[in-house]
């Protein structure tokens, strides 16, 4: 039971985390694209500058929860996925950099490296954070000892690239829409032509998506064969994240800005907690005989530590949520031109 | 190389380097939440300004340690993957507390105050740097209890062919924890106080901004004197805290080779660990080592020659940083006495004032020191009498942790330069101009 409630919170805290810093990865790798001047990508800076780094604490907190409640699955997976974490982890450390050093000197060479490093370093955990979900969601090739049989190679298959795309696509609409909430004017006009654009794309690779996952992973089985336990995750989580995409279609048309953003949410965390459910009681199924998959039982934490990690996550999750909500209230405006002139700004 | 030694490499280079930033930052939040309280006091503009001239230092700083830090959270599971799975019900569960009661807080409301100077009145503004400076120090507490469970293991059972949990509270108010955690405190503001110190004499020479730089320079004194002298004091306790914990770790510290009673503690000291004797011993002080690690004068303490072999830690880097730690120490207290006489007339002490600014690197040299004697010293254990650090590794190519240690290095070497050359160029510039230009420009 408590196992089982780990479970459930390690799905909710990966779906904020891709949520959160989604809007921020999206908002880095469409720089080039959206910016056509100093001004405007000064615009997209200061649109994620008060929020990445919270953002990005939820990254640590997933991890730090599966290494408290499933620490095999810690060991195993990190361990396992070693080339594509540090890839990302050195991509994290560029893109905070860029973030907070492009704007400390005013010459032009300096922010030119420091936006390539942004958007570099926002596309490629975006593409692997996909791909590594993907190859969870499928099996990887673990053995009884725990030992990974694979190599970056082997992560990089069909259907982990497509999960690669979409997880791509999810945090560009995401971004776009972010930014449509936070600019005015052309930048904004570009960012929601863009953003309507991308969500196309976005449609047609979410649905070829779950079309491969009927073939390439288990996930569906979970549905399938327990219908009644599922019956309230099935009504919520597929429809509900069929329905947000449509919504955000509906609300760019009606220039919804902000709800247009929160139907992407939706779609980001409905989409991670589709698959997680479906992997239920799967942390990371091996693909090479299902008896050595890490499961929720047989890679948990004792129950002591389960019980008093419960208790500090159900004190500090809430209290997390209610300030950070009320730093997003505090910074909700919109980034005008005269903003920039302010010191502190990025 | 095999991967054990290339993921040790690796951990030392990534959490070395994320120490260098470390300090500062929990001390200068600390001390910029303490100029920002002034200001709303006082009203007094001068306040304000060294907030945001050493604010604007802090955030440089803290940049660069929060993305080092992620790595670090990280490099357990894929550099120690036995290691995390072994301890990870206690070890693990510390390192989630820190992140959900301390990182969030800290890095939500560090934007909040860089950005929200025109947002929030003066008040609720000192209110976020109050919170970054709690939630930091709070960070600190976590990771020592975490670190401190790995040198002085309590409050598990080996069940299940690992370490669980038994006693939460047990690991909480572990006393290892709290004499490190003062100790590392300390350190970080004694680094932070020659850090501002050696700054303000950069400006004071130069006779330029000086009432400025006066006035920091004095804050900064405070806080170096009072905790240098703690760092001292309390240092002698944490050798006696090893002493009880790790005897292997106090006779590599002392290069201790052969078991006595009432043993002395030698002024000079030259290791020769391959013969497994001294070079040279000299300056006996009878029965000191005894009476600091045992209090008493008449206590046997145990040399490296009645330990196994395979226990014993590397002597010599032990021994090293160990005299380097505590010879500074005491040149840090012997400066910032010196510093507390000639306070109200720095200017007419160029020489003090040169000393101070060629001093920023010592405190840095000094923790860097002491993290090496508690890391290497605690060697071959990675949990102390419980796990072989060469059990831990994961069981992954050293092809791959080769590729990711030479990144490390390429990286960070960057990284550091950056952000050298961002702080040296800020800190050489001085403050904001007079306030009455700030609030014309303002309106
Ligand atoms: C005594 C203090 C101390 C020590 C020994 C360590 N850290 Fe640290 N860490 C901090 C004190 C700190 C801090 C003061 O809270 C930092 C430094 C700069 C900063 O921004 O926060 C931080 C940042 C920081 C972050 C980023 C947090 C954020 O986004 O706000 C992570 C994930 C870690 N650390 C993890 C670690 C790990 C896994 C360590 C062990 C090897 C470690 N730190 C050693
Ligand atoms: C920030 C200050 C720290 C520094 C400079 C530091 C330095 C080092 C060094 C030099 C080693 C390698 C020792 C050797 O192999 O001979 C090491 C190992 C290790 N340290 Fe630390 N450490 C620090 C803090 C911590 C903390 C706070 C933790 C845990 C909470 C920790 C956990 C470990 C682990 C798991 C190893 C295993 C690898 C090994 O023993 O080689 N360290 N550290
Ligand atoms: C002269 C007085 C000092 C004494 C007697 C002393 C003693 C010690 C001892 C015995 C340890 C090892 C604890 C362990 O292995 O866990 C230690 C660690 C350490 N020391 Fe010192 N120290 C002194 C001054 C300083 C100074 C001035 C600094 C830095 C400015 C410093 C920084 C550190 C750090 C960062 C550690 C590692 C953290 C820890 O284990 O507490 N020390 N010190």
């Amino acid at each position: 039971m408590l196992e089982s409630i780990w479970f459930i919170l390690w799905g909710v805290l990966w779906a904020v985390y891709f949520m959160l810093d989604g809007f921020d990865l999206g908002i880095g790798t469409l720089m080039p694209f959206l910016a056509r001047n100093e001004t405007d990508k000064r615009i997209m800076y200061n649109a994620m500058g008060p929020f990445w780094n919270g953002n990005e604490v939820w990254l640590i907190a997933a991890g730090g929860v599966t290494f408290a409640a499933f620490p095999t699955t810690y060991a195993v997976m990190f361990s396992g996925l070693y080339t594509a974490l540090m890839l990302i982890l050195f991509a994290l450390i560029f893109r905070g950099v860029a973030i907070e050093f492009r704007g400390q000197v005013d010459h032009a060479g300096w922010r030119n490296v420091w936006d390539i490093c942004l958007t570099v370093a926002s596309f490629l955990p975006a593409l692997l954070l996909g791909v590594a979900f993907a190859n969870i969601f499928q099996g990887i090739p673990i053995d009884e000892a725990g030992i990974f049989r694979g190599n970056l190679f082997s992560l990089l298959n069909p259907y982990g690239l497509l999960g690669g795309v979409f997880f791509v696509l999810m945090f560009l609409v995401h971004g776009a829409l972010w930014l449509a909430v936070k600019s005015e004017g052309a930048l904004h006009a570009r960012a929601v032509a863009l953003a309507g654009r991308l969500w196309i794309g976005l449609a047609i690779i979410a649905a070829a998506f779950l079309t491969a996952t009927w073939f390439y992973t288990r996930l569906y089985d979970n549905y399938l064969q327990n219908p009644l336990f599922y019956m309230v995750p099935i009504v919520l989580i597929p429809l509900g994240t069929v329905a947000a995409l449509v919504m955000i279609r509906v609300y760019i048309a009606r220039g919804h800005w902000w709800r247009a953003w929160f139907s992407s949410s939706g779609v980001i965390v409905g989409a991670t907690l589709f698959g997680v459910v479906g992997l239920y009681p799967n942390l990371l199924p091996s693909n090479l005989n299902p008896a050595y998959s890490l499961t929720v039982q047989n890679s948990s934490s004792s129950p002591l530590t389960l019980k008093i990690m419960l208790v500090v996550a159900l004190i500090f999750v809430p209290t997390v949520i209610a300030y950070q909500s009320w730093v997003y209230r505090l910074f909700s405006g919109k980034v005008q031109e005269n903003d920039l002139l302010e010191e502190e700004a990025y | 190389m095999d991967a054990l030694l290339l993921s040790r490499l690796q951990f030392a280079a990534a959490t070395f380097f994320h120490f260098l930033f470390v300090p500062l930052t929990l001390g200068l939040s600390v001390l910029i939440a303490i100029m920002e309280s002034k200001y709303v006091r006082t009203g007094d503009e001068d306040y304000r300004r060294m907030a945001r001239f050493w604010g604007k230092i802090f955030l440089i700083n803290f940049a660069i340690g929060v993305v080092t830090g992620i790595t670090l959270e990280f490099q357990f599971g894929t550099n120690w993957a036995q290691y995390s799975r072994y301890v990870g019900d206690i070890f693990g569960s510390l390192l989630a507390i820190e992140a959900t009661a301390a990182f969030f807080l800290e890095s939500t409301f560090i934007a909040v105050w860089a950005l929200g100077w025109n947002r929030l009145s003066a008040k609720a503004h000192a209110v976020t740097i109050w919170l970054v400076a709690i939630a930091s120090n709070l960070s600190a507490v976590w990771i020592l209890i975490a670190n401190s469970w790995m040198q002085r293991p309590v409050g598990y059972v080996i069940r299940n062919g690992r370490a669980e949990l038994d006693d939460f509270v047990a690991v909480v108010t572990n006393s290892y924890a709290i004499h490190q955690f003062v100790h590392t405190i300390s350190a970080a503001y004694i680094l932070t106080g020659f850090f501002v110190m050696g700054v303000s004499a950069y400006h004071l020479l130069r006779k330029q901004h000086t009432v400025f730089f006066g006035k920091s320079f004095r804050m900064a004194l405070n806080m170096a004197l009072i905790f240098s002298i703690i760092a001292v004091v309390q240092g002698h306790m944490n050798g006696a805290k090893v002493a009880s914990a790790q005897p292997t770790k106090l006779a590599a510290m002392e290069s201790f080779w052969e078991t006595r009673q009432s043993a002395p503690q030698y002024l000079l000291v030259i290791p020769d660990e391959k013969n497994q004797r001294n070079h040279l011993e000299w300056g006996a002080i009878p029965g000191a080592l005894s009476l600091l690690a045992y209090h008493s004068t008449e206590a046997t303490v145990k040399g490296l020659k009645d330990f196994p072999e395979e226990d014993r830690p590397p002597v010599t880097l032990t021994f090293v940083s160990f005299r380097i730690m505590v010879g500074l120490g005491v040149l840090f207290l012997v400066l910032t006495l010196i510093g507390w006489f000639k306070r109200n007339r720095l200017e007419e002490s160029p020489r003090f004032l040169r000393i101070m600014l060629y001093s920023i690197p010592l405190p840095y040299i000094a923790s860097e020191a002491g993290w090496t004697l508690a890391e290497v010293g605690r060697q071959p254990w990675v949990v102390y009498g419980v796990m072989r650090t060469s059990d831990a590794v994961s069981p992954i190519a050293a092809s791959q942790v080769m590729v990711s240690l030479a990144a490390f290095v390429v990286v960070y070497s960057l990284l550091g330069a950056a952000a050298f050359f961002l702080i040296a160029r800020h800190a050489r510039r001085g403050p904001e101009p007079a306030p009455v230009a700030i609030v014309e420009r303002r309106d």
